[in-house]
């Protein structure tokens, strides 16, 4: 898995661990080359009044941001980056020229890539390339980002010194699926960006059209005490696993794996993935009857302190948990609280409220669901539960069976852009059921069908559907 | 790292020493030691102040994380400074949410407060914050969205643009936490919604409004003809010849809903126009199973201008909903628990948004958005419908 050997390469817990400086690019000097006074007296290329309303305001300016690194490319030596030096001002500036006309100016696609890889870069022409050679070519390059976007700041530096040496400088932390992004670069830059990321970062590239996404997590055991499951392992091992698929486009359209610690979803697995992985447990919620006093007597803050900002009055157990609670499943008596747990749907509510006296339960492993997607093509889909429940141990064998025959089959049955949520729609959720080798249960809707017009299978048909008209004669003549 | 134009790269042996398949960098490695050494150990966790989040392990360790705000589209030398602050305060440590926050974590609540000045101080020479405190709990955190005009081919408005203007007006419920639940905030710049903003408490939707123009000499050789009449969920293409005699496409603009799935097939039927181009908000979806279901946005505003450098129209409106929703709902209620229980017809009148056709479904399976029932509430816009008929 990974680079063998390397897993602890960047670990400042371990001796000789990689630092920046065995890998950076760029020197001290070269780093700090402006000073505050020239940053606020410096003029762009470009003139930008549209962007620079944008400079007002508390939320941070990307305008700012992008301006302040025109600056320090102006003053590095054009020998110190490969692509142009004024492809920060040149953005602005064509950026500017959208704001002023209201149409973008970047061109539709362009297949580029690296050897080997059918993904994970996403070609950028400018139409506009005459007045903003600078961005002239502007790729975008996805980079398979860490379980639970945690860094340290050697290997973000080393990041830092490649995007600005061979790219734009400019990034997003992070793109909507998950992967850090360089933002523009031109297609010679490729090859050798790849090479540097192998080998100097020990890092890969992220997915890009008919492949397996970037597979993303929440930041689950690592600080996170609702997690049912290790997300980050499972992400980075599932990640491992479908190397290839990721890589070499071989599926019908995008296929999208995330990893929610429990029912809260801050990945949004259940909008946002083929496949959803989302933590729940199948014992009891953990009760610390103390804690639960000190709620009612005001000593904890309900709901982890996130409502502090407002006098909502004293806490009310009654109203503001044993009432909210969808299933009613719970009671306080005044003096303590029970949850009937064969009631409860593990929706959160309570545990959020208290979570220094609720807990998740302990017996934990999480719920598969398939499908979710935006609108493009069928319209927008939530993921569907198909399996309760599964222990989550690493190496995950008994997920990954599951998970292999949805793909294998979608990979087969799928038509050019279907995802699999559009698929099973089209043929129907029994289908899936057969392909995965899984009983129907109650649990996989809302409430049964309401339309009447139903399918039935002729192996579920006393005698089949083969008739002889010449028997129903006998029996009825015309 | 390698320097020059090829780097470490040889294109006589492109395939010598080529690491492929190698997958993202190993996470232990990036944990701070305190998260490595309480790793699934955590047992509760609260919220100290705005932007200031504690974790207790049952080792008795705790560990305090400042959240602040970041612009996803993000300079090196603005995370270099990040760095800089990592190094200081956290030990080299840092990481980034999934709402394209950062977070600082420390093992100190001392800290945690000298972190929180530093931040505080750190502005833009224009006068923004380089790292605006908050984000957390019962208030909105970073607005997640796409490429818009910076970087995409098919947007229909400005992403970056529309985010940083939004943020500017809500920034009193990123820094504190006196909603009645949490509030996300998502932007896509086209239907394909890279930002997959349809299950957000409020999205904000850049929309084409006029059909796609074919480029008819362009189409044959930068286009697979076939391909684009099956790319139409509407089959609203169909092949055409030309007068030349060259092989195209024609639209059927009465079946257009301008969806751009011809255009990411086809680079010669673009779609962009700077007046048809707009921006449509929707509002109560959700990703939590928490209390309710998870659900989708609804669209409850069409055709708001597409207005840089500022988008007025659509900041107000967000404002207004938020403002409604605020003074209305009872704690615990998303926008969409909120909307259901007062109902949609309250909805429309307590923000005074009109309510006009474009929100009524007409597309596949509209009739499960239809209300097939008696119970309903008067409103101002009820009467104008009995007026109409001479009902009353
Ligand atoms: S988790 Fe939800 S359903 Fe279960 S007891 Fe708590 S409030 Fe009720
Ligand atoms: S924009 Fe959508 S509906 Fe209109 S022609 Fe293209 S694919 Fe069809």
């Amino acid at each position: 898995m990974g680079i063998p050997g390397q897993e602890h390469l960047w670990d400042k817990e371990v001796k000789g661990h990689r630092t920046y400086n065995d890998i950076r690019i760029f020197t001290d000097e070269q780093l700090k080359n402006y000073t505050e006074e020239e940053l606020k007296n410096f003029k762009p290329k470009h003139d930008t009044p549209m962007l620079d309303e944008l400079e007002k305001g508390p939320w941070p300016s990307f305008v700012s941001d992008i301006k302040r690194e025109a600056l320090h490319r102006k003053k590095l030596a054009q020998d110190d980056m490969m692509i142009p030096r004024d492809v920060a001002d040149d953005l602005l500036g064509q950026v500017e020229l959208s704001y002023v006309e209201k149409e973008t100016h970047w061109k539709h696609g362009g297949i580029v890539g690296v050897l080997g890889y059918g993904g994970g870069v996403v070609g950028r022409y400018s139409d506009q390339q005459a007045k903003f050679p600078g961005v002239a070519h502007f790729h975008t390059y996805r980079i398979n980002q860490p379980g639970g976007k945690f860094y340290t700041t050697d290997w973000l530096r080393g990041f830092c010194d490649i995007c600005e040496y061979r790219g734009s400088g400019i990034t997003n932390m992070h793109g909507s699926t998950g992967d850090m992004v360089i933002l523009g670069t031109t297609s010679d830059q490729l090859e050798p960006i790849f090479f540097d990321l192998t080998h100097d970062l020990g890092v890969d590239i992220g997915g890009s059209g008919g492949n397996l996404r970037t597979p993303s997590d929440c930041l689950g055991k690592a600080r996170c005490e609702f997690a049912c499951f290790d997300t980050m392992d499972m992400c980075y091992d599932m990640t491992m696993t479908y190397q290839d698929e990721l890589h070499r486009p071989a599926f019908p359209y995008k296929f999208k794996f995330k990893f929610d610690g429990c029912p809260n979803g801050c990945v949004a697995s259940i909008a946002r993935s083929d496949c959803a992985f989302i933590g729940t447990w199948k014992d009891d919620i953990r009760i610390n009857q103390e804690a639960v006093k000190e709620y009612i007597a005001g000593k904890i803050p309900r709901n982890g302190g996130e409502m502090t900002g407002r006098d909502w009055g004293a806490f009310n157990i009654q109203e503001e948990v044993i009432e909210r609670c969808p299933t009613q499943c719970m009671n306080w008596d005044g003096n303590k609280i029970s949850i009937n747990n064969g009631e409860c749907t593990r929706c959160m509510h309570c545990i959020d409220v208290m979570p220094e006296a609720l807990r998740v339960g302990a017996d934990q492993g999480l719920s598969l669901l398939f499908g979710a997607k935006a609108p493009i093509l069928e319209g927008a889909r939530l993921a569907t539960l198909v399996i309760p429940f599964m222990y989550a141990k690493s190496p995950y064998d008994n997920i990954k069976a599951v998970v292999r025959k949805a793909i294998d089959w979608w990979t087969e049955e799928g038509k050019n852009r279907e995802r699999i949520g559009e698929l099973i729609n089209r043929v129907g959720l029994g289908t899936f059921l057969d392909v995965l080798g899984i009983p129907a249960m109650p649990q996989m809707v809302k409430e049964p069908r309401s339309n009447a017009y139903m399918f039935f299978k002729e192996s579920e048909v006393p005698g089949g559907w083969k008739r002889d008209i010449k028997d129903y004669r006998k029996r009825h003549p015309a | 790292m390698s320097k020059g134009k090829l780097g470490y790269f040889n294109p006589k042996k492109p395939m010598e020493n080529r690491i492929t398949d190698c997958g993202p960098q190993r996470y232990e490695q990036f944990l701070p030691p305190v998260i490595r050494k309480n790793y699934g150990k955590w047992v509760s966790h609260r919220i100290l102040e705005p932007g200031l989040l504690m974790h207790v392990s049952e080792t008795g360790d705790k560990v305090y994380t400042v959240r602040c705000g970041g612009a996803r589209t993000m300079s090196v030398e603005h995370i270099r400074e990040i760095c800089d602050i990592a190094d200081k305060h956290c030990g080299g440590y840092v990481r980034w949410t999934t709402r394209n926050n950062v977070e600082f974590i420390t093992d100190s609540e001392e800290k945690a407060k000298a972190l929180k000045k530093d931040l505080d101080a750190r502005k833009f020479p224009a006068g923004s914050h380089k790292f605006p405190i908050g984000g957390t709990g019962f208030g909105i955190t970073g607005i997640v969205h796409t490429q818009g005009w910076i970087h995409c081919h098919c947007p229909a408005t400005d992403a970056s643009g529309v985010v940083k203007s939004t943020a500017d007006v809500l920034f009193e419920h990123f820094t504190d936490m006196k909603l009645p639940a949490k509030l996300r905030i998502a932007l896509a710049c086209c239907l394909n919604m890279c930002g997959a903003v349809h299950c957000s408490d409020i999205a904000i939707l850049g929309y084409h409004r006029k059909p796609p123009i074919v480029d008819d000499k362009m189409i044959g050789g930068a286009c697979e003809i076939p391909l684009v009449i099956a790319a139409c969920p509407l089959y609203a293409i169909k092949p055409v010849t030309t007068p030349e005699g060259k092989k195209s496409v024609s639209v059927n603009y009465d079946k257009c809903m301008f969806c751009g799935n011809c255009y990411t097939m086809c680079a010669a039927m673009p779609l962009a126009d700077s007046e048809g181009d707009c921006i449509n908000i929707l509002v109560g979806g959700k990703i939590s199973n928490r209390i309710t279901k998870p659900k989708f946005s609804k669209i409850v505003v069409a055709a708001l201008p597409n207005n840089p450098p500022r988008w007025p129209e659509v900041t107000d409106t967000v404002k207004k909903i938020v403002d409604v929703y605020a003074s209305d709902a009872k704690k615990y209620e998303r926008i969409g628990d909120w909307t259901e229980r007062i109902g949609w017809e309250k909805f429309f009148e307590k923000t005074g948004l009109p309510f006009t056709w474009h929100v009524i479904d007409d597309y596949r399976l509209a009739y499960d958005t239809l209300r097939t029932s008696t119970q309903f509430k008067f409103t101002e816009q009820a009467w104008a419908v009995s007026k109409t008929v001479g009902g009353i």
